[in-house]
């Protein structure tokens, strides 16, 4: 049994953790933070959603998420034109936060991952695994679409009233999206990364 | 599904730091202090055993968004309007518009996402602050769930700025009717902004520190 000591990320004591079974996590018996958590299967099913989250998000991106018809005018929305039409009002700001959090944000998740999980799945390490992990973890907090979706239907509720509302294809993209990205960051071992990575680099100096 | 706490170092609880050990924030590596590498050797990512300033830092942040956060709530967010009539709306103004028009559950997720977590959050930094200055002894486990609920669901305040780009993209139909975003709006994502680098400035191990024996700490 390989015992490695890990200090605990929220109060700092360490422990030394043995092999963690399937199903099971180990928390921290000070605090009760989650230390590690392995899961079933990781690489190969973090890349099948990854892969699953990329179509998915071209497909959300690409086309209208949300018609509105008022009288005989009818708008279509796809999402880059919302944050276009914040542009053109002076709100740069407002703008900039939701390109990074909605769109940026979401796709660099989704090909860091598949950087990272395609060369892993066939056994090699890639090689800036370090520097785009690291991104990943880094960005994780800013990436906001579940709260976008949210945010949709607040908005249909709001002008539910005022117009008819026709949802549109990127919408239903949306919201399986979440699942997918969910459920992928839920797949991914963390701390499987970082030791197939520490394993494989310490095998090429010997 | 088995839950293990799991063993302490030989019996003893030490930290990290009492052990000279230095964990990477990124990756979780245990790293030698004792003028050791700068950076993680296994990730890259810069090594502290504390994150550095953190009190300072997390108090400056508090408090910019605590400044923010009344003109967030002062100045409209959404300027309708609608066949020549204009309305300015403000956060609050939105809540009871849902809440006149019966739609309850959707007044209540906007004025928790947009009001009250805003407030909590400010309210549980100012308080862990306080309490790791003060080096009070208060239940320390809780004080942690404390800081791990407000890094959780700080996010979702983005909700009303997502609302107003969307009411902001759609309605934009000239004469008939526009919305335009209005000055709250910004303010309103500085706050979800600064308070979430706020809370993520914040270093939960120094509520742990404050618990050891006084004259204890270096920093």
């Amino acid at each position: 049994m390989t015992v490695h000591p890990i200090a605990c990320h929220d109060c700092d004591l360490v422990h030394h953790l043995g092999e963690i079974p399937l199903g099971g996590s180990a928390r921290c018996a000070r605090c009760g933070a989650p230390l590690n958590r392995p899961k079933r299967d990781s690489i190969n099913r973090t890349l099948a959603l990854t892969i699953t989250g990329i179509t998915l998000y071209l497909v959300a991106n690409l086309n209208p998420f949300l018609g509105f018809r008022i009288g005989a005018q009818l708008r279509e929305t796809i999402l880059a034109t919302g944050i276009y039409q914040l542009y053109q009002q002076g709100m740069v700001i407002i703008a900039t936060l939701v390109l990074i959090t909605v769109v940026i944000v979401p796709a660099i998740h989704l090909l860091s991952l598949l950087y990272i999980l395609v060369p892993l799945k066939m056994n090699q390490v890639p090689r800036h695994l370090t520097r785009v992990f690291r991104v990943y973890l880094l960005l994780k907090p800013w990436g906001m679409m579940e709260i976008f979706m949210l945010g949709i239907l607040v908005s249909v509720a709001k002008l539910g009233k005022m117009a008819t509302i026709i949802p549109g294809l990127a919408l239903f993209a949306f919201l399986a999206l979440i699942f997918v990205l969910a459920a992928m960051s839920a797949t991914l071992d963390e701390h499987q990364i970082w030791q197939t990575f520490e394993h494989q680099s310490s095998e090429a100096h010997h | 599904m088995a839950n293990f706490r799991a063993p302490i170092f030989r019996g003893a609880s030490l930290t990290a730091r009492a052990l000279g050990l230095v964990a990477c924030h990124r990756c979780h590596l245990l790293c030698r202090q004792a003028g050791g590498p700068a950076h993680c050797p296994r990730c890259g990512a810069p090594l502290h055993s504390r994150k550095p300033n953190s009190i300072a830092r997390t108090w400056a942040l508090v408090l910019a968004a605590a400044v923010f956060y009344i003109p967030a709530n002062v100045f409209p967010v959404t300027i309708t309007t609608s066949l020549g009539m204009v309305q300015s709306d403000t956060i609050m103004s939105g809540v009871i518009y849902f809440i006149h028009s019966g739609s309850w559950p959707i007044a209540l997720v906007i004025f928790v996402a947009s009001i009250f977590v805003p407030i909590l959050k400010l309210i549980i930094l100012s308080f862990l602050l306080i309490s790791v200055q003060r080096r009070w002894q208060w239940r320390p486990v809780d004080r942690t769930r404390l800081y791990r609920l407000t890094e959780a669901i700080g996010r979702w305040s983005m909700l009303d700025v997502f609302v107003v780009t969307i009411l902001v993209a759609l309605v934009h139909l000239g004469a008939l009717a526009t919305i335009e975003a209005g000055p709250g709006a910004l303010f309103f994502a500085a706050v979800v902004v600064v308070t979430m680098f706020a809370a993520e400035a914040f270093d939960p191990r120094l509520i742990w520190d404050g618990m050891e024996v006084p004259n204890d700490r270096e920093d």
